[in-house]
């Protein structure tokens, strides 16, 4: 009854191709936007922006860089951590060495070093497929974990081995370190992933999610329709790695302030494909989708025993969400291959119709 | 012989050409010294038995087999073998046996793949989408609406194509090849499968498609009546090699192509 | 100039100037490949009977190890815990078919393959819970596997052969050739490489297809258990063994995905290669390579020879 189209007549082409094509969803879209900028930063609490939301958002991120190649170029990736890495290791290496530019300006240009990175290690894909190629990312994500222990150069030598986050500062106000609050750290990593998304949602709207999307499907026929291939899987690599490595750089300097390497080992790859496959192959909304229940689950069981009165010792928590992660992935599988956002989609689909039954 | 009618007239110089090719894949001897030419504007049938090497004919002409030997004159162009990029490029399109759609896609979108070649607008155009890459997207849009008018599919053009009954599978894809605006079109089989009333409507925009639109059509079919009644001139092969090429009640009539549909013991007989 | 020595004349030297290293190399590389072999020829086994890839293997691998050690920890003698492992992987086999496989009967390879990812994960989750995750002693003497070295004094200086070692090549080749013959002279071995070629035309000649997916994942499971307990012998056993799993991929890679030689050759390949690139290659880089170098000799093999060794050639058609 109130989700309809009724009435809402296209009368053009671009309004039928329009992203949100539904007056109800614009209408939504903005909602979320203005609680998003203006609500959360006013009432939320410091536990719910540097606990949920921020690492939310980045992983979000992440997870549309993987979905991009994996969901609509149909490139398995198992080197989504590694290529996180090299985004955070180059805003380092970016910020000590030209302090004096914002660092803003770094998390964002790490990105293209991850891009030439995840581009370079996606060359083997003119060769190989599907799971063979998911070997070869394997190879660049033990490589690259290799180099982030081995190579002081990429830690400035530090002696822990590890990234330490210097202060920075936007305008005077601090961004990085520990003095930036997180309502600043929120803010800008929000604002970075809207923009972002903004740009993979038009991606994916035109030629080039088609042209993805047709070498996911069938790389022969596309191949014969005048698609180059290498050209197009290398844009994939290079556009989904670009993703992961600004989110990796917003993961150090404005979530933790500082690294190990083993944040950005093999688990972490693991971890954001499976926010892609239950949120949704293919889809955007299905990152974020993925990213909430993968993340904000292992919150959740440590809240809800205290909540209960049963106190579970951090380890058992942390097997539970094993076994949980690992039962849901398989009970999607079964139930909706396509996650969550085909979810959703039946979702809105019965309220378009409610409160009728068809 | 007979006074040339206003649609040989009508036919142009030769627009391929291929010669003396033979293509083999691990002992499998696909074609042998096969040489026919498609002249612009004609309806070029390739029939033959099973096996004959008909599909693998076509493969070598869109460039996804390279032939041991031969050459293959496009646009006057000479090449030892075609790849798919030039090939799509320099106007060939097609249709497959099996049928090969981008399952994942609506018809909408399956049909607008097709316009990739010419769709220009760079990659950061498209990161902000609105401006020169929308109106890009409109624009092609609007042609590819003219080819669904004109395949009738209008209704179903938002549908997943691995929803869509067969039938209509194959004209999305016949959609998709026209939307590349080929000079050559290649369809393999485009009947396969259908009933009298499909066979109809296909064969109806097969002759509008080349007529509308001057596209030359070389088409691999089974189906006799929809050969003789399409085509200018026919093709014959067997086991991999040419036994017939002239107008289609010639080759009707012909005694090889006769022992070949209907047998006489070949030896030692061999299955595809 | 010298860095081209370095590379191509140095290693070589130092070989030839301690004949006695290289031989304990060359050794400590076959035992380690034979090892591959092992992981690998789980792979293969799932592999070739259902097309699924079951990235499982691994921690399949530890969680047997782990309820053999589990079980003997309770008092129960080493041999009847053994064949209870062996029923408990049966259980997994009859869970994995029934729950698993059987609901994703027709999904894509993909989905398949993505299903024993979760599986791992729920396993590794799951074994933690029940024996904890604190690292275990293989019960190795208990079950009758030797124990200490034997010494060979010779080649300028000597070289030790650990027994457990030797135990684990015998063994190894044991199993290898008795699954040889299982699959080409047995009729479940036959069924099992009809089920392997097409799921519907084994179907179609009465094979059902459940029982052989619960025979292989069994073997499967047994193949685990075996090198478990060599794994678990040579170090201990702890959840960092299911990362093994992920060495054995590119054993994979060389060997193909359907070959049981091709595992085995492929093994020892990676295990032989990684073993002399870490020792003599390995110092000029820093050292640590041993987590990389497996990966990129396959990746330099896929790119001339996408499908292995012995694998079969993909040929597409359209």
């Amino acid at each position: 009854m109130l989700y309809r189209e009724v009435g809402q007549y296209k009368t053009n082409y671009a309004a039928d191709m329009a992203v949100f094509p539904i007056l109800q969803d614009r209408i939504g879209v903005a909602v979320i936007l203005l609680v998003a900028f203006v609500v959360i930063p006013l009432f939320g609490n410091d536990f719910l922006l540097n606990a949920v939301l921020i690492p939310f958002l980045i992983f979000s991120l992440a997870a549309i860089g993987l979905n991009l190649l994996t969901g609509y170029a149909g490139l398995l990736s198992l080197g989504t951590g590694a290529f996180m890495g090299v985004g955070a290791y180059a805003c380092l290496k970016l910020t000590t060495s030209f302090p004096q530019i914002n660092i803003i300006v770094w998390i964002v240009a790490s990105g293209f070093f991850s891009a030439a990175v995840g581009a370079l290690f996606g060359l083997p894909s003119l060769r190989i497929k599907g799971f063979y190629l998911a070997v070869a990312t394997l190879a660049a994500q033990f490589f690259l974990e290799w180099c982030f222990v081995r190579i002081p150069w990429l830690y400035n030598n530090s002696v822990s081995g590890a990234i330490e986050v210097p202060l920075r500062t936007l305008m005077g106000v601090p961004i990085t370190g520990p003095t930036a609050t997180s309502v600043t750290r929120y803010l800008l990593v929000l604002s970075i992933v809207v923009v972002m998304t903004w740009f993979a949602s038009n991606l994916v709207h035109g030629r080039i999610g088609r042209m993805w999307m047709s070498v996911r499907d069938m790389d022969l026929a596309a191949e014969l329709i005048g698609i180059r291939l290498l050209r197009a899987k290398l844009l994939a690599f290079a556009v989904s790695s670009f993703y992961c490595g600004v989110a990796g750089a917003m993961l150090v300097f404005l979530w933790y302030g500082g690294a190990e390497a083993d944040v950005f080992a093999i688990d972490q790859s693991f971890l954001i494909l499976f926010m892609v496959i239950i949120g949704g192959l293919g889809t955007l909304i299905g990152s974020f989708f993925g990213a909430a229940l993968i993340y904000i689950l292992p919150i959740a069981l440590r809240a809800i025993p205290e909540v209960l009165g049963l106190p579970l010792h951090p380890a058992t928590v942390e097997q539970l969400r094993f076994v949980i992660v690992g039962a849901l992935i398989i009970v999607f599988l079964i139930l909706e291959p396509n996650g969550l956002a085909r979810l959703w989609q039946v979702g809105k689909q019965k309220l378009r119709v409610w409160p009728f039954p068809y | 012989m007979r006074a040339p009618s206003s649609r040989e007239a009508a036919l142009g110089e030769v627009l391929l050409a291929v010669e003396d090719v033979s293509l083999s894949f691990g002992g499998v001897q696909a074609l042998t010294d096969v040489s026919f030419d498609i002249r612009k504007g004609e309806i070029r049938a390739i029939i033959g038995p099973n096996g004959a090497g008909k599909t693998s004919m076509l493969n070598v002409v869109n460039g996804f087999y390279q032939p041991q030997s031969g050459r293959i004159t496009f646009k006057g162009q000479a090449r030892t073998s075609m790849r798919p990029y030039a090939a799509a490029q320099g106007g060939i399109a097609r249709t497959f046996q099996n049928l090969a759609l981008f399952r994942g896609m609506s018809t909408l979108d399956n049909i607008l793949a097709g316009r990739a070649l010419k769709m220009r607008r760079g990659f950061f155009w498209q990161l902000i989408r609105y401006g020169p890459a929308l109106k890009e997207e409109v624009a092609h849009r609007r042609r590819v609406e003219e080819i669904i008018d004109f395949l009738e599919i209008a209704d179903i053009r938002k549908i997943p194509v691995g929803r869509l009954p067969y039938g209509l599978q194959k004209r999305v894809e016949l959609g998709r090849a026209l939307a590349m605006e080929p000079d050559l079109l290649l369809l393999d089989e485009p009947m396969a499968g259908m009933n009298l009333e499909e066979k109809e409507d296909m064969s109806r925009f097969i002759i509008d498609v080349n007529q509308q639109y001057g596209t030359t059509i070389a088409l691999i079919e089974h189906d006799m009546g929809v050969v003789m009644d399409l085509s200018d001139r026919v093709v014959v092969l067997d086991y991999g090699r040419k036994i017939a090429d002239a107008t289609p009640d010639e080759v009707k009539r012909d005694k090889n192509v006769i022992r070949a549909y209907l047998g006489e013991p070949h030896g030692v007989s061999v299955t595809k | 100039m010298n860095l081209l020595y370095q590379i191509f004349v140095g290693p070589f030297v130092q070989m030839a100037a301690a004949p006695d290293l290289l031989v304990q190399t060359l050794w400590d590389g076959l035992v380690s490949g034979v090892l591959y072999a092992l992981i690998a020829l789980g792979f293969v086994l799932i592999f070739k009977a259902s097309g699924v890839f079951n990235f499982a293997q691994g921690i399949m691998v530890v969680f047997a190890a782990l309820t053999l050690v589990g079980l003997h920890q309770d008092g129960i003698p080493a041999f009847l815990a053994l064949a209870l492992t062996v029923v408990v992987m049966f259980l997994l086999a009859l869970g994995v078919e029934r729950l698993v496989l059987r609901p994703l009967v027709n999904q894509s390879d993909f989905i398949l393959f993505m299903a024993t990812f979760g599986l791992t994960y729920f396993l590794i989750g799951f074994g933690q819970l029940v024996f904890g995750g604190n690292p275990k002693v293989m019960i190795a003497s208990a079950l009758w596997l030797p124990t200490g070295a034997l010494q060979y004094k010779g080649l300028g200086g000597f070289v030790a052969f650990q027994k457990i070692d030797i135990a684990a090549v015998i063994i190894t080749s044991i199993m290898v050739a008795a699954l040889a013959i299982f699959f080409q002279r047995t009729r479940i071995g036959r069924a099992l490489r009809a089920v392997a070629d097409s799921h519907q035309a084994a179907l179609s000649v009465g094979i059902s297809l459940e029982q052989i997916w619960v025979i292989v994942w069994f073997t499967a499971g047994v193949v685990a258990l075996t090198t478990g307990i060599m794994w678990g012998a040579r170090s201990q056993v702890d959840f960092s063994l299911e990362i093994i799993a992920l060495r054995a991929l590119p054993v994979l890679i060389l060997g193909g995905l359907t070959s049981i030689p091709g595992a085995v050759v492929g093994g020892l390949i990676i295990g032989i290669g990684e073993k002399l690139g870490e020792f003599y290659w390995g110092p000029l880089l820093g050292g640590g390579i041993e987590s990389w170098f497996a990966y990129v000799i396959a990746l330099g093999f896929l790119i001339f020879r996408p499908q292995g060794l012995f694998g079969e050639r993909i040929i597409e058609r359209i």
